[in-house]
């Protein structure tokens, strides 16, 4: 029952951004491009280089694709965070606040916004090109971890966006920094995390645990030995990782709701 | 502020990563960059980011879709000269501010290519200050863009994404094959970052660099001249 | 219904002098104490910034209090929110909990969803307070296109749909014009009486108070200065009510010990008395009146509430210049 009031809310913000008929068609563009980005840079790199921390083009792609439809699930639902601070300044947030819903969940769905699609769409055809051009031996067990993987780093992804939007419950300005960590993680995960400098690995992949996201999983399902040590079964964790960040983030976020306090007026 | 210089460093410091994992798997080198050369060309590119401003906020197309422009046209001033001028004086305070602090971030933190010979300083000063006009016109037709389409978010959006790629901020422009390296010569963009960056780095020939950038100046600023003439007349016309 | 004990909620705010920052904490609320009892209408008023709505927020699981002790509905609001949002209603005059951009019955469809409400008592609900309220030809109406008293009308609908047992309300008629405002009124007090629905509602407007609320409570920096029935209240603040009685014939006003005659008008036609509640009844007073003097037509005049609270902050005021 609980769960049949969200759909509901969904559509409710579909059927008024019908009202703004804004231009679906380039806004979706600007998205697959947006997702491209990464790509267009991973082929120039490519196209002077053999193999990048030991990892083929195709490998690396794999890791990409990956990353990117995870981050686009996670921006599709995540993505709405961004408005918080407007949320907070405008007040809207104390109306969220006399719901009997949870205010996660509700931001989740406040804005949807269907174009976000193209990311996901863009990754899914890179996963589809790289899963079909790397060697992988396949077993029911890696073909659930393929299933698994991007659900699992849409959870870690959303978990980051929530830690780290719930700065913006004390700082103004928080966004940006906010930002920074989300789409900085995105771009981090696309690559393999050995062509990191350590200290950069060590926070990006364990506090921010980003490196679950694609690196292991990748690894697992390639059968490859992680050049940094770890064993072979950290690929198999990310489930684990991203329930671990989800409880976490929620935590997180009780505290700084609690330390919510809304506008003077 | 503090926010801005986190998020700039962060992402200074994946693509310095990456790119150097590229150059040290190509033993050492690809196309004139080295582990400094690409670590000066990380963090210049990270300065002139901000110096440039690639990315504007669009206010001016706002301005259009509300019609508030009417007022800033009716000014007894050249708009895109005003404009210009505001901007090369936003450029002076981002100096300091914006492209400074990587810079100096990059020449203290890590292997750092200085220039072989002084009078690089100066000229790569002055690459800089055409690539922020450059910068300027790029973003004026951007914004005035909003006169024909009203709701330019679709240009604007697009501009934000790809200038990213266009311009060499991501990759070295010398890093792409040579198909698409000569095509994206042939543009504007790569005046707004990569030019500079080669001035300081003595890649490729400075005077032609230099032309380059100035002739792109004058074409990108006149278009928008008259570009902006010929919204005037459109704006007049259905204003009587 | 509500039970409040030394409630405090303190704010710490930036206070930048040049480039240095400071911080000072300003305390909204300062050992707030009080019940509500179910079935009351309570009207919670102030000066600007006295800590009404920080308290209406933390009654309503909104803010968190510094500390202090709240129950609500038999619930803690921080600790079980969404229990509490269940039983309450909210209505913020300067906010709007409808969705903007959709019909007004499709945000009430959603809130439907939203608290559970079966099909039936809906519908019912609904009808209830569209006719009550007028909304026949609003309910297709986008809420962006209403006008501030048609959606504030479509706020307190919104906000009893899951007939709550606590409708709570900040500043509910801010902006409306007379005509809207008294409508409200006559609604609130209707769901008051014939439901039973309690109500605690801010407002700056005192004939909000004194159409809809038997019981005041009065708030300034923070800390309750009052807090009575409205009648209560003025006998304690304002001892003197005043008689005004017009004479047949112009003369003398009458003379009654303990009764002071502060002016005449109308050439000695009408004349104005003060007397002390506690000292003498109105009914005595007319009665030694009337058998010195041919009245004509007689009045009592109670002390305006708005003198009520004037003479309510003096009082503070005072015993402040005193400590
Ligand atoms: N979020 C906040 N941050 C800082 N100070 C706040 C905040 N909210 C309220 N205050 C301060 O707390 C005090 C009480 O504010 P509150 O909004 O409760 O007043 P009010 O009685 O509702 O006044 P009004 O009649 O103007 O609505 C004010 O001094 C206000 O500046
Ligand atoms: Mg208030």
């Amino acid at each position: 029952m609980a769960d049949v009031i969200y759909p509901k809310l969904i559509a409710a913000k579909l059927r008024s951004q019908m009202v703004y008929r804004a231009s679906f068609a380039v806004d979706f563009v600007s998205q697959v491009m947006a997702q491209s980005y990464e790509l267009i840079v991973i082929l120039v790199l490519f196209s002077q280089i053999n193999a990048l921390g030991g990892f083929t083009k195709n490998e690396v792609l794999l890791m990409y694709a990956f990353a990117g439809a995870a981050f686009g699930v996670a921006d599709l639902f995540a993505g709405q965070l961004d408005n918080l601070p407007t949320y907070i300044r405008t007040g809207t947030f104390d109306v969220l606040l006399m719901r009997p819903l949870g205010t996660l969940p509700q931001i989740m769905v406040s804005d949807i916004r269907l174009r976000r699609v193209g990311r996901i769409t863009g990754a899914l055809a890179v996963m589809a090109y790289a899963l079909s051009h790397v060697a992988i031996d396949w077993t029911p067990a890696k073909i659930v971890l393929t299933i698994l993987t991007p659900m699992a780093g849409a959870v870690i992804y959303s978990a980051v966006w929530v830690v780290a939007c719930s700065i913006c419950f004390w700082i103004v300005e928080g966004r940006e920094f906010a930002n920074a960590v989300t789409y900085g993680s995105n771009a981090f995960t696309s690559y393999p995390i050995n062509v990191y400098s350590a200290p950069l690995r060590w926070v990006m992949a364990f506090i921010v645990p980003g490196a679950f996201v694609a690196y292991y999983p990748s690894l697992a399902l390639l059968g490859k030995e992680d050049p940094l040590g770890l064993p072979g079964w950290v690929g198999w964790t990310s489930p684990l990782v991203a329930a671990l960040a989800a409880t976490v983030a929620g935590l997180v976020w009780r505290f700084a709701v609690r330390h919510y306090r809304g506008t003077g007026s | 502020m503090l926010a801005g210089m986190t998020t700039n460093v962060v992402f200074g410091l994946l693509r310095l990563a990456i790119i150097s994992a590229a150059v040290t798997a190509a033993n050492g080198e690809i196309a004139d960059y080295d582990i400094a050369a690409t670590n000066t060309y990380v963090w210049i590119g990270q300065g002139l980011l901000g110096f440039v401003l690639l990315w504007g906020n669009n206010e001016l197309a706002e301005r259009v879709r509300s019609g508030d422009v009417v007022v800033d046209l009716y000014r007894p001033w050249h708009l895109q000269g005003a404009l210009l001028a505001q901007d090369v004086g936003r450029g002076g305070f981002a100096f300091m501010t914006r492209l400074a602090p990587p810079m100096v971030f990059g020449m203290l933190l890590f292997p750092f290519q200085f220039p072989d010979n002084p009078v690089r300083w100066p000229l790569f000063l002055l690459s800089a200050v055409i690539a922020l006009v450059i910068s300027f016109g790029v973003r004026f037709l951007v914004e005035i863009s909003a006169f024909w389409l009203l709701d330019n978010r679709g240009v604007y959006g697009f501009w934000n994404v790809t200038s990213g790629l266009l311009c060499g901020l991501t990759v070295p422009i010398s890093f792409f094959p040579e198909w698409a390296r000569d095509t994206l010569w042939m543009t504007p963009f790569p005046a707004l970052l990569q030019a500079p960056i080669d001035v300081f780095l003595g890649h490729g020939s400075t005077a032609k660099l230099l032309l380059y950038q100035l002739f792109w100046a004058a074409v990108v600023l006149a278009t928008g001249h008259l570009a902006l003439q010929r919204a005037v007349r459109k704006v007049v016309v259905q204003g009587g | 219904m509500i039970e409040v004990r030394e409630l405090r909620r303190e704010f710490k705010v930036a206070t930048s002098k040049g480039l240095r920052r400071n911080y000072k904490t300003v305390t909204a609320v300062d050992g707030v104490t009080f019940d509500v009892k179910a079935g009351e209408a309570v009207g919670y008023v102030g000066p600007n910034g006295a800590g009404k709505s920080t308290t209406i927020k933390m009654l309503t699981g909104i803010l968190v209090p510094t500390s202090g002790h709240i129950q609500v509905s038999g619930v803690d609001p921080a600790k079980q929110r969404r229990d509490l949002a269940k039983r309450i209603g909210v209505v913020f005059g300067q906010r709007s909990q409808l969705w903007w951009d959709l019909p007004l019955k499709d945000s009430f469809d959603l809130l439907k969803s939203i608290y559970r409400v079966s099909t039936q008592d809906y519908q019912a609900r609904l009808d209830e307070c569209v006719e009550l309220l007028g909304m026949q030809e609003l309910l297709i109406t986008p809420v962006r296109q209403l006008s501030l008293g048609q959606r504030m009308r479509g706020e307190i609908t919104a906000a009893l749909l899951h007939a709550p047992e606590l409708l709570v309300l900040d500043e509910p008629t801010i902006g409306l014009d007379l005509e809207s405002k008294e409508r409200l009124r006559e609604f609130l007090a209707d769901i008051n009486t014939r439901r039973g629905t309690t109500l605690l509602l801010t407002t700056h407007d005192l004939d909000d108070i004194e159409r809809l609320c038997p019981r005041l409570m009065v708030i300034d920096h923070g800390r309750v200065l009052a807090d009575g029935p409205l009648a209560e209240l003025r006998a304690e603040v304002t001892p003197d009510r005043e008689l005004v009685i017009d004479l047949r014939e112009p003369g003398p006003a009458p003379d009654v010990p303990g009764v002071t005659a502060v002016r005449s008008e109308a050439n000695g036609l009408r004349h104005h008395l003060t007397f002390r509640r506690a000292e003498i009844t109105a009914a005595q007073l007319i009665t030694q009146v009337v058998r010195q003097v041919e009245v004509h037509d007689l009045a009592v005049v109670e002390p305006e509430i708005d003198d009520v609270i004037r003479k309510l902050y003096q009082r503070q005021v005072d015993q402040e210049a005193h400590r």
